[in-house]
Order: structure tokens, then sequence, then C-alpha cells
């Protein structure tokens, strides 16, 4: 989120799309009843499915499942022709005056620089024109037909009404209902806040479907202000705590990136991270990157880490490929390439695509590590439970292991809630049997490991044994310990720069902010984002005072917020030029002349005039993008892509299948299936009575949803004989599944291009083990495809078939 | 000596810490199934309601769970018959029950998903009371709460009968009638009822009545603005109002949420038993002293002997029931 949960409050429009909050984040959708209760705020749903969140919407439109960049072209189209710009903050914060290389095209729904061989853009053409002195060239005056506006406007001219009614099978006039509700936000008292989550990320252009609303927000003045921005609930409690402290194969904590090999030493790592600024005086915030990477390296390798060795650098390790995201590593280990496979906190069985392949994989293994409170389908990825899990279990040789975990209330520590709100919990309950905290178990292997090296040697030892550890019990780390090296501290007395004489922080002090980290090997930090979450005041994140002085949701002593305990990113733009509120009713930081001051902790130097510097200090330019130079590997402008299994062609270019750049494994591309076979769309989703494939372990949960169901248009099931209640067959190129048929008028079907589109629902929460009833998940039947720039598998859109089942489930 | 616990004002306060003595009262209780000569109460106590906002809701049955939780019953595992509602009913181990109704309004085109929180309404005039023909079986207490009181309940099924929503459900194997208390025993100690305090959306709230149909007040206009012309609170006069009421979007077809009576009155056949039938009723019953029945109350309902029988039933059951998703 840039904003947090607490501030959707002071927003006077929702807009929930690509996601149901309602549904998935019951408890966070209580800001949006605050809003709307009290001040009057409405509330637009746009989805496949009249869900839970429409049935308290003002307003709802039906989308088909994979349209969503046409829909958001379409207001973005409409607003600019209907003058709904806030033009202030467009023309000062946004990039829309910069010009853009002359060799940047688009045609037939791509962009220019496309390589059919490697599925890949050459992005060269994808950049500003930069002038002699380093700065990027701009026309205020919007009438170079290179500048990002009339580049953004010829690209969204398709996107009309009618086009959208034909791509999206959204009815004309629900759309421009909705087009006008949002227009209206773009005064600068009016604001619109966007939540979504995996209705947007579960797709072969994720990414892209949110950079289309952000940059419909931008238009609209409301990145950075109360009540507005980009609100993505996290789906996983901690989920959002998982990417800030990099446990992604690309990326190492706060959000660095892991070395590539053709990055052999730390110099050539960094020389592709200047980040020079590129307008006058701007500040260009990644140009500490230097500081936050060694003091990274200090904290992992303590003393071992030198100017002399590149702080270690050598021993990180170094990707040969993009990443080795989860379906890489499951297209590995269903070739034979993977020997051991650690699943911690993980249920890859329900929860990843194309579930046969899944088991062909883990039954290759030789050794399966199952790290778990619970008892998962994947450790019980070998047993036979009929149809549900139809495996020979006596040809399965793979070694199960079962490291039973604390739960998170059996356990102390922070979860970073979709705020960045690190809030610290404290153990509520014993855990049952043997189970252990995750820090113990890894520490206890890690130990082992490291001793084995020391005894034994072996290729390249030094990454294990070169790591600090300095903890008091080295078999189990507490979340204390661990919670404070993420912090930071200093390695040496910290000097002023200006006055040797003056130690600023003494050796051994924690740090109180990532300001305070360096590039010289005296700062240690794990995670240069989190400085701040326990100081030399103690623990941050414990602090529980609600008061709100401002009544503007900041609540700056609940907890503590990454970055610097502030509550709404990019807040500068709040402000107007001269760093006056947008709105005088809803004030985060104001400029008073001389400093920043206001409610919330300001998101630029506090003493920054704000004629000089732009609000969007983490880009080089100093403003946010219309135009996004080389950060996507699908284009710089979202543009309409059908999902790889879809039942109409791409109306911008008949022959583009999906995502053109999105990776695709042989196999998985083998194992596509196409509309005439498969002409019904499927979409996943979760229920409020569930969590995921935890829940239905808990009998009062099962109790509430039981059985496995699949939720289709009474039109569908007309034409297929389906009855309420009665027992279907779903099937994919992939695999099959049995489930309950709740046939409803929340589902629609839908024309798109004079052919007639069905939906089919499938909720996520169940299995083979557990309190409710046996069952499956759309896992069996999704494509392994993912998001061309994060690999998000495309659960949200896909192909199957449906028939009535008689005998059920029988194997 | 502990301190007399507030009368609760709200479900969303945290409960008081320090152990309080209980504020309902046999002194408080007012109505007593099967008794006429009910002593007049020392104290009047504040009338309380709970207040469910239906446009606010989302259905998520978090108050189902609460409810599960709080009183500890244990309803069954069903099966999915092709709707959101589960269990599929009331039952006498589930006391509220969210019925889900997909309506298209014939006036504004649009089509909605009414979804209402289902359970006792706490009737002011209790119909399920009159029927009742065991002496202190259901009582009412001062504030409004209708209670069930399981040692005293003889199982018959009248109060089923005279329940102008349909909401008790009879034990089958226990042989006693279940219905939702309004968490008598929370507001005993200060606290609202255990749904309330679970909502997320505060689409059901509880305090005093005259709280309760204040804030409904806003909330109707709020609907209003939004084009709900005809929102509005459902407190029944039939029944004498109710503890339990709705906002509703629209109030005037209350039947359109899952059958919600228009307009609830007591079976007239359950008025007229309230003349000479009952009184042979009560002579059945054994015509027990108004003193003995109120010591009964002090007692509450012997839980273990109770709980051990659905155990038992649970048991029984499983033999039916075994985890196979139904497939057998």
């Amino acid at each position: 989120m840039t904003n947090s949960w607490t501030d959707i409050k002071n927003t006077d429009l929702v807009i929930i799309m690509g996601g149901n909050a309602a549904e998935a984040h019951p408890c966070g959708f209580k800001w949006v009843t605050e809003a709307k209760h009290n001040r009057g705020a409405k509330l637009i749903v746009v989805d496949p499915r009249f869900n839970r969140s429409a049935s308290v919407a003002d307003y709802y439109a039906p989308i088909r499942p994979g349209s969503d960049i046409a829909f958001l072209m379409g207001v973005i189209r409409w607003c600019i022709e209907n003058d709904k710009v806030q033009w202030d903050y467009v023309r000062n914060f946004t990039n829309m005056s910069y010009l853009v290389r002359e060799d940047f095209g688009w045609q037939d729904g791509m962009f220019t620089g496309y390589d059919e061989e490697t599925r890949n853009y050459d992005q060269e053409s994808w950049e500003y024109q930069i002038g002699e002195d380093g700065y990027v060239l701009t026309d205020e005056t919007l009438q170079n037909p290179r500048c990002v506006w009339n580049l953004l406007k010829a690209h969204v001219d398709v996107y009309t009404p009618e086009f959208v009614e034909k791509v999206c099978g959204t009815p004309k006039e629900r759309f421009l209902k909705i087009c006008e509700m949002i227009g209206e936000c773009s005064t600068p008292d009016k604001t619109m806040t966007s939540m979504y989550a995996l209705g947007w990320t579960q797709h072969s252009k994720g990414a892209q479907n949110i950079r289309g609303m952000a940059m419909l927000q931008l238009l609209l003045g409301n990145i950075g202000v109360p009540g507005g921005g980009m609100n993505a609930l996290r789906g996983h409690s901690n989920i959002q705590g998982l990417t800030d402290v990099g446990l992604m194969s690309n990326l190492i904590p706060g959000y660095l990136a892991m070395p590539k090999d053709s990055e052999p030493d730390f110099e050539t790592y960094m020389s592709t991270r200047a980040n020079a600024p590129l307008r006058p005086n701007q500040m260009s915030y990644w140009q500490n990157y230097r500081k936050f990477m060694v003091s990274f390296m200090k904290s992992m390798w303590g003393d071992n880490a030198t100017a002399q060795n590149g702080w270690g650098y050598d021993w990180l390790p170094k990707l040969d490929v993009a990443e080795y995201d989860g379906m890489r590593m499951f297209d590995m280990m269903s070739k034979g390439e993977v020997n051991v496979y650690f699943c911690q906190g993980f249920n890859p069985i329900l929860s990843f695509p194309n579930r046969g392949k899944l088991t062909e994989a883990f039954s290759r293994l030789k050794l399966l590590v199952v790290m778990d409170p619970l008892e998962t389908e994947t450790a019980a990825f070998w047993e036979n439970h009929g149809a549900y899990n139809d495996v020979d279990s006596a040809s399965i040789q793979t070694e199960v292991l079962e490291l039973p975990t604390t739960c998170f209330a059996e356990d102390e520590g922070a979860t970073v809630n979709s705020g960045r709100w690190l809030q610290w919990h404290w153990k509520g309950a014993t855990q049952p049997g043997t189970a252990k905290t995750d820090n113990e178990i890894m520490a206890n292997i890690y130990q082992r490991v490291r001793k084995l090296y020391e005894e034994e040697g072996g290729k390249v030892p030094e990454p294990v044994l070169n790591v600090a550890w300095d903890y008091a019990d080295p078999l189990h780390p507490t979340a204390e310990e661990l919670a404070k090296e993420l912090n930071g501290k200093a390695l040496a007395d910290l000097t002023d720069p200006a006055d040797p004489e003056t130690v600023l922080r003494p050796a051994g002090q924690q740090i109180s902010g990532f300001g305070e980290l360096r590039d010289d090997g005296t700062t240690a930090g794990a995670c240069w984002i989190y400085a701040g979450c326990w100081t030399e005041d103690g623990n941050m994140m414990g602090r529980r005072d609600n008061s709100d002085p401002s009544g503007m949701g900041v609540h700056q002593n609940w907890s503590f917020a990454w970055p610097a305990n502030r509550r709404i990113l990019y807040n500068r733009a709040s402000c107007d030029l001269d760093g006056r509120p947008w709105d005088p009713e809803r004030v985060l930081i104001e400029w008073n002349g001389e400093r920043w001051v206001g409610p919330d902790v300001p998101d630029i130097a506090v003493t920054a005039n704000p004629r000089e510097v732009g609000p969007f200090i983490m880009n080089p330019e100093g403003t946010s993008r219309f135009f996004s130079r080389r950060l996507m590997r699908d284009g710089p402008f979202p543009t309409h892509m059908e999902p790889f299994e879809s039942p109409v062609a791409n109306p911008l270019n008949p022959s583009m299948r999906g995502n053109p750049v999105a990776r695709i494994f042989e196999r998985d591309l083998a194992d596509l299936g196409t509309s005439d076979e498969f002409p019904l769309v499927a979409t996943s989703y979760r229920l409020t009575e569930h969590f995921h494939y935890w829940t239905k372990h808990n009998v009062t949960n099962a109790v509430t949803q039981p059985e496995f169901f699949v939720e289709i248009s009474e039109e569908l099931a007309a034409e297929k004989g389906i009855q309420k209640g009665g027992r279907v067959r779903v099937w994919s190129n992939r695999g099959q599944v049995w489930a309950k048929a709740v046939v409803t008028r929340r589902i629609r079907p839908m024309v798109c291009d004079g052919k007639t589109i069905h939906v089919v629902g499938i909720p996520i929460h169940w299995g083979f083990k557990g309190a409710a009833r046996k069952g499956f998940g759309p896992n069996t039947l999704g494509p392994v495809v993912g998001d061309a720039n994060i690999s998000t598998p495309e659960f949200k859109a896909f192909l199957v078939n449906i028939e009535p089942a008689e005998g059920g489930a029988i194997a | 000596m502990k301190d007399l616990a507030p009368e609760p004002t709200t479900a969303q306060a945290n409960p008081p810490v320090q152990p309080m003595e209980s504020n309902l009262l046999p002194s408080d209780v007012v109505r007593v199934s099967a008794t006429s000569n009910v002593p007049q109460p020392e104290r009047q106590l504040t009338k309380v309601a709970k207040l469910i906002d239906v446009s606010k809701c989302i259905g998520c049955k978090a108050c189902q769970a609460a409810c599960v939780e709080w009183n500890d019953t244990h309803p069954a595992l069903e099966e999915n018959v092709g709707v959101y509602d589960n269990p599929h009913d009331l039952t006498p181990e589930m006391f509220t029950l969210m019925r889900f109704t997909e309506y298209e309004n014939p006036q504004t085109g649009d089509f909605e998903w009414l979804i209402r929180k289902d359970g006792c309404m706490h009737c002011e005039d209790p119909g399920c009371l009159k029927a009742c023909p065991a002496p202190g079986a259901i009582v009412q207490y001062s504030n409004g709460i209708v209670d069930f009181i399981s040692d005293n309940c003889i199982g018959c099924g009248y109060c089923v009968q005279g329940c102008p929503f349909d909401i008790p459900r009879i034990h089958k194997t226990a042989h006693v009638s279940k219905k939702c208390t309004l968490c008598s025993d929370r507001v005993a100690v200060g606290q609202g009822p255990a749904c309330a305090k679970a909502c997320p959306t505060e689409c059901i709230s509880f305090g005093t009545k005259e709280d309760m149909i204040a804030k409904a007040e806003g909330r109707i206009e709020d609907l209003k603005s939004r084009g709900y012309d005809n929102a509005g609170l459902y407190d029944p006069q039939g029944v004498g109002g109710t503890h339990v009421m709705y906002v509703l979007h629209h109030a005037d077809q209350p039947s359109l949420y899952a059958g919600l009576p228009d307009d609830p009155q007591i079976s007239p056949l359950v008025q007229g038993w309230k003349g000479p039938a009952k009184t042979a009723g009560m002579a059945v019953a054994g015509l027990a002293a108004a003193g003995a029945v109120l010591h009964g109350l002090l007692a509450r309902p012997n839980e273990v002997s109770e709980h051990e029988e659905q155990e038992a039933e649970v048991l029984v059951d499983q033999g039916g029931r075994d985890n196979d998703g139904g497939q057998a």
C-alpha cells in the first residue's frame, strides 16, 4: 500500500477492482464502511462476479477476467477527453512534459524492440531524450509530439467505450457511469482510493494492470494524498514482510537486487545503480544504494566483510537466470534437476498451478522437508486419497520429513501488514508436541551444515563459514536479536561529516533511521527500510498508542511503519507546488516556509524547498511516471494483452498469445488449452469463511463453508443441464476436479465481440487434509505461466470445461 | 465484595478485567413462562437492543463463528447444497445464520445480494414465552432479553409454534429448545454479544435500545441519500417491538430478506392458548411455585450433562459422516 488501512476512511470514492476486499480482507474492509458511513464515500466494484464487496457497493460493473487493462486505459482516455485531469498535479509531479526518444513506438499491440526468438524487448528506445547536461528534455507546453502527454493520448486512443465493451464485456453505460464517478475525483479536494489484490496480480500481465490504475491515479492527482493511493491488499499474513526482507530468489532485503552472473564484482554491480538525478537539484534517493548494500553485507558477514574483499560480495549468490522462482524450480524438479527441497510455510500442492506436474516433480526429489504448523497436502503428496489425490504411493521414493513449527500465536515477532506497519506480537500460547520456531529449526540446520563444512571442507565453503552469527544461543536466535539486526547498528563511532569531533552515534548503538547508514563499513543493517524499528529507545514495533490527534488515521505511535515511520508514501505530493495541502481539510504535511511539518513524516528532506525538489525522490527525475522507463519488461505503457488461455483473440493483434514477453516453459506451453475444447473462462478466489488452506483444519470454519464448489450462471447451468447443488466435473488441459455447483445470478454471461463468454468461479480452500470435506483447488486446473515481471501465476483467467457428474469423484 | 457489572452500552469496548457480579438478577425477570405470579421487579434495567445494519453486512459469518465459539456449540459439518448458507438452517447448535438472497430490483434494474443475519429477535411480547407450558423454561428480563432456561425446558416445541420468526430449534437428543440468548451471560457481566464484538464492519452493534434507534436513523438517512428511498428500521410493533432490530434498504418489503415477516404477529392459536388450555398445561407440569422457578434461574443450566449428550451424538454421527467428502 502507498497509504494505510486506517487512511481509507479519508477517501471520497473507493474502487475495488482486481480484488474483493469485503470477501478476502473483511477486517480491513471496515475502513471502507467508515468512509461510507462518515464521509459519504461511494464504493465501486468491478469484478467478473457480483461478490461480497459488490453486495455493499454503490455501483457494480462486470468485467471479463483478464481484460482490466482495456478497462483502465478506457477510463484514462475518457478522463483526458473530458478534461478530468488534476492539471496542477500532473504538470508538476509527473513526467507528462518529458520528451521520449524518436525511435520509441507502439504498433499492433507491441512496442519497439521486440525479439520473438528471446521473447524479450530491447528497451533501448524506451527512454527519455537526454540533453547534453545529462538532464531530460521537456516541453512544458505539451505541444511537442514526443512528449509523454501526446504519446499517452495516442496510446489510449483505441480504448473507446465501444472497444471496452467489446473486449471487457462491460456494458457501455455501466462503464461510462463509472468513468463519471471516477472523473469527479480529479479535483484537488476529492480523492479516490484503489484497493486491489491478487485479482490483478495473478495474470500474465499483472504488473501492467496495476500500472494502469497507478497512471489513472496520477491523472487524478491521487498519489501521495490522504484517501488516495495504490493500495495492494496483501493476501497472506506477513507476505508484505516476506517481500520486504527479500525472500525472493532475485532480491535481498530492502528490495535490493540479488547480483547476477554478469556482475562479477561489487563495483560492476554498483555501476548500473548510480541513479544520477535527471532534473536539476533533484534528490535521487537511490544514490544511497551503496550505503544500504554495504551495510547489508556487513550485517551478513560481520568482520569478514572488508573494503578489500568488496564487503564479501563474492560470497553472495549470482543469478545465471532472471530468477529461480517457484515455476522454474518446479520445472527443474520435474526434470529431475533438483534433489532436495525445503518447503517452509508453503503448500504448493494446493497453491501452485498444474498440480499434476507438481506431484510428478515432488516424486522425483530425493528429499522433501516440510516446515509447517499443520499437516499439509504437500507433506502428504505421496498418500493416496482416491480421486482427491490419485497417486501410486508405492512408486514414489521421495523421503519426506515434516518439521512441525509453531504458528504465529505461539511465537513472538513482527508481522508486516499491507500498510507497511511492523506490528509486534507476543507469544500467546505454548506450541504442542515437539513443534519449534522456524528460527530454531533453521539455526539448527545451519549449525550442522556449518560443522560439516568445518570438519569435511567442501566446495565454496566461504558463504557458509563467513556468516556472522552473533546470537546468545547459536541454536536459537530470538526474534528480538533478529529484529535488532534488521534495524542496524553503528560498528564504529559515527562522527559528523562536518565536524569529525562530534560523535553522532557511538559504536554499538542501534541506529534510529537509514539516514545513519554508511558505505564505509562502519554500519551494519540487514534491511535498510526497516531501520528505525528497534532503536536505542527500544522496540518501536511494540508501540500500542492508538491516539490520532490529527484525526487523519496516522496513528504515529502505533507500531512502526517503514520507511521511517511514514504512513503515506510520496506524501509530499499531497501539497501543491508551494507546499500547501491540496485539501485544507485533509492535511498530512505542509511547508511552513522553512520546513515540512504535519502529522505524518514527510517523504522528502524536511528542509527541501517545495519549488526545488520534486516529490517522487525514489525516481531520479523526482516525478512520477506515466511513461515507465525501462523498469517494466512488457512496455512503458500498459497495452491490452489477452490471457494465455483466452476465449477471444486480441483485437490489437490477433496473432499474439498472452503476454509476448512472459516466460513460459516448453512443457507448459504444450499444456495450454484452446477455447474450442475449453470454452469457459475460469477464475480463482478466496471466500471469507476460510483463510487459504489453513482454516479447513478448524471445525468452526469448516462448518461455515464445508465443501468445495464452483460457481456458474443460471444460463450456463441450463445449457449444460447442471442442477443447483448438483455435482459437476470441471476440467482443463491439465487436470480435472469434481465439485458442487453453486448456480447463481451473481455471475452472468458476458458478450465480448458478439461471443457469449461464461465464467466459472473456483474458490481455493479445499484439499484432502483437515476438518472440512475433501475437495480440490483451482491449481489442479491452472496454467503454469506467470506475470512477465514477477512470475505470479495466471490463476485469474484460464480455460476450462464443465459437465454434470453423476457418481462424483470416484477414483 | 465484587462490584456489580455495569450494564453494557456497546459491544466494541473491551470488557472490564476485574471479576464482577452478574447484573442480571433473578429479580430482574419480568416474565416467566407458564407462571402468572412473577414478583414485581425492584428495578427497571435499561432496555437493550442489537442493531443489525443489513446494508453494512458483508456476509462474512464472523458472527456465526463467534456464536459457536462463545456458546461452545457443535454444529454439524454439512454439505454444500448450492448456496452460501451454511449450516443450511438454524439448528440447536447454530443460533444465528447468514441468509443470502439474490434479488433483481425492478425499480432500478440492478441486481442486489441481500444478506441477513437471522436469529432470535427478542420480542418485547415474546410468542415463545406465551406458548411455553413449562414453568421457568423461558424468561424475559426487564432489559428485554428473552432467555431459554434449558433446565426447565421439556422440549415440547410449543415455543417453535409460538415464534413468529421460526427461530427456536429442538435438540433431538437433549430434548431442549435452543436459540440465541442475546449473550445474556455476557451482558450480565458488562459485555455486548459475541456476534457484535466479532463483526468486522460494525454491521452488528449493541447498546441501549434508544441509542440503537438513534444510530439506525443516521444509517437510514445515509441510505436514502444513496437512493434507497424505502430504507427504514425493522422493529415490528406486532410483537411489541423487538430487541434485535434491522436497518433494511427495503424496509417496505422485509420479506425480500429471506422471508423476514412483513408484519409478524403471535399466532392466534398461541394467544388462545394463554387461556384455559395453558392452565391445563401448567397443571401437567406440576404448577411449580414461582419461587422454585426463580431458584432454577439462579442455578444456570447444567451444561455438563447436555454437553455430554451432544458429544455422544457427535460420536454417533461420525459413523455416518466420516470425512470422505460425501462420496461413499
